[in-house]
């Protein structure tokens, strides 16, 4: 049996692919946008794949992982404070996406990235 | 398709590159330096059984500072790109919400704060924190505007509660670069014995603002969003 | 705890992970190639659901929380809120290709 580790990040990078086949391919900006979304929840999960360490636990300290045993006891803190930003700015670009998309749907009546070809080349 | 055939030869190459990077990956023994350093100081230092929230709260408080910033202005913007809005003649009156909707929306927001108020000021103990709570909150608000449609979203409560928690964020960190080891040190109050609530100093109080200014950032974003066809 | 238990358990730690992986993948493989738009939306939601709970596994509860609270519930609803204002206006099927 694979280990988790192995298996999370293999996971994050389809995830990270199926995210750019989405983005590239789809014609529908909602579509596009959703498909952003996928790619960025799979490099979180690649993140924190590659600090976890088997056979310790999570980064708090409670009875039953003493202070002074910590260094042996926990895994890394570092990618998992790293990804807790990355999801909260996360959420705030696909807000910014979203209300673009919806301007742009205001103005233009479409959403369909082949019709809107003013800066086609 | 020419263009599909590109994106299929752009995947192919982006694969073996991660399909390499998985080859020769072998997971952490040790912690690293840095997270060696965290592991060790956190407790004594700080007095935090969360390490993930020391972080975020107090070794990296001016990034968090930053990532408030950068959603403040991304609320902002989606405010000012969707308050120029179809013109009022336009605008259809909403359709009022359910009856279950409305009763149980009031049996369940105030629940949904007290969890969100619980999750944000036991972040140095148990896993949660500013922006966890913050989000809860945000769901909160969530229901309330799924519920009561026709009610007017007081913008202007939301934006005095996050420049409020905002400021007083910055005048702490100014204050700990003056009586404390430097900008947002969490040891400007005591840091108290590790476990209890009241303990890590400055953190909880800290972990509150965030909860505010995330949550009140959140619920901006929503209603913004939410206000586009039924106002 | 015995050697024995201890391999069990990891065993079956692994086979969750294993199952979650594969969920999450046919989900965002679902949220692609779907043609109507809001079974899109609910399966990029569910694949950040899923990503909570391997979060869970990975050891990192803080960021499961954060996932499930904005990734699967709040960006759910950001875009259903864009896709109701949307569906008004939309005279011509956008999705077809």
């Amino acid at each position: 049996m694979p280990e988790v580790a192995h298996i999370a990040l293999a996971t994050g990078f389809a995830l990270v692919l199926i995210g750019f086949y989405g983005a590239l391919t789809q014609r529908n900006l909602l579509r596009i946008i959703v498909a952003f979304t996928l790619a960025t929840t799979g490099v979180n999960v690649v993140i924190v794949a590659i600090g976890h360490m088997s056979g310790r636990t999570a980064p708090i300290l409670d009875a039953a992982v003493p202070a002074a045993e910590a260094v042996s006891r926990v895994i890394d803190p570092l990618p998992q404070a790293l990804v807790l930003t990355a999801i909260v700015i996360g959420v705030g670009i696909t807000a910014l996406m979203l209300a673009y998309a919806y301007r742009l749907f205001e103005t233009r009546g479409t959403l369909d990235i082949a019709r809107l070809t003013e800066l086609k080349w | 398709m020419i263009r599909r055939a590109l994106v299929l030869v752009l995947l192919a190459v982006l694969g073996a590159l991660f399909a390499a990077l998985w080859l020769g990956f072998t997971p952490a023994e040790e912690l690293g330096l840095t997270g060696r350093y965290y592991a060790e100081h956190t407790a004594p230092d700080l007095g935090a059984a969360n390490l993930v929230t020391a972080i975020i709260v107090t070794y990296r408080g001016l990034d968090t500072l930053g990532e408030v910033t950068v959603l403040f202005l991304s609320a902002a913007i989606v405010g000012l790109v969707l308050a120029g809005g179809r013109p009022a003649a336009r605008r259809k009156p909403p359709v009022p919400a359910g009856e279950l909707l409305a009763t149980g929306s009031r049996l369940l927001v105030p629940l949904i704060l007290l969890l969100g108020a619980y999750v944000i000021v036991n972040g140095h103990l148990t896993p949660g924190g500013g922006f966890q709570g913050g989000a809860i909150l945000a769901s909160g608000t969530l229901l309330l505007l799924l519920a009561e449609p026709l009610k007017r979203f007081s913008h202007g409560l939301i934006t005095r509660i996050e420049s409020l928690s905002g400021a007083t964020f910055v005048a702490l960190g100014l204050l700990g670069l003056v009586f404390a080891g430097g900008f947002l040190d969490n040891r400007l109050l005591p840091v108290g014995t590790l476990g209890e609530l009241f303990s890590a100093g400055l953190m909880p109080v800290i972990s509150v603002l965030i909860g505010l200014k995330v949550g009140a950032e959140f619920s901006s974003m929503l209603a913004s969003l939410s206000e586009t066809e039924d106002s | 705890m015995s050697s024995l238990g201890m391999d069990l358990a990891s065993n079956l730690t692994s086979g969750l992970a294993l199952l979650l992986g594969l969920a999450m993948v046919l989900a965002a493989l679902v949220a692609i190639l779907v043609r109507s738009t809001p079974i899109a939306i609910l399966s990029a939601g569910l694949v950040s659901l899923f990503a909570s709970v391997l979060f869970l596994i990975l050891a990192a509860p803080d960021v499961a929380m954060t996932e499930a609270a904005i990734g699967s519930g709040l960006t759910t609803f950001l875009f259903f809120f864009v896709l109701a204002r949307v569906r008004g206006g939309e005279s011509e099927a956008s999705d077809d290709d």
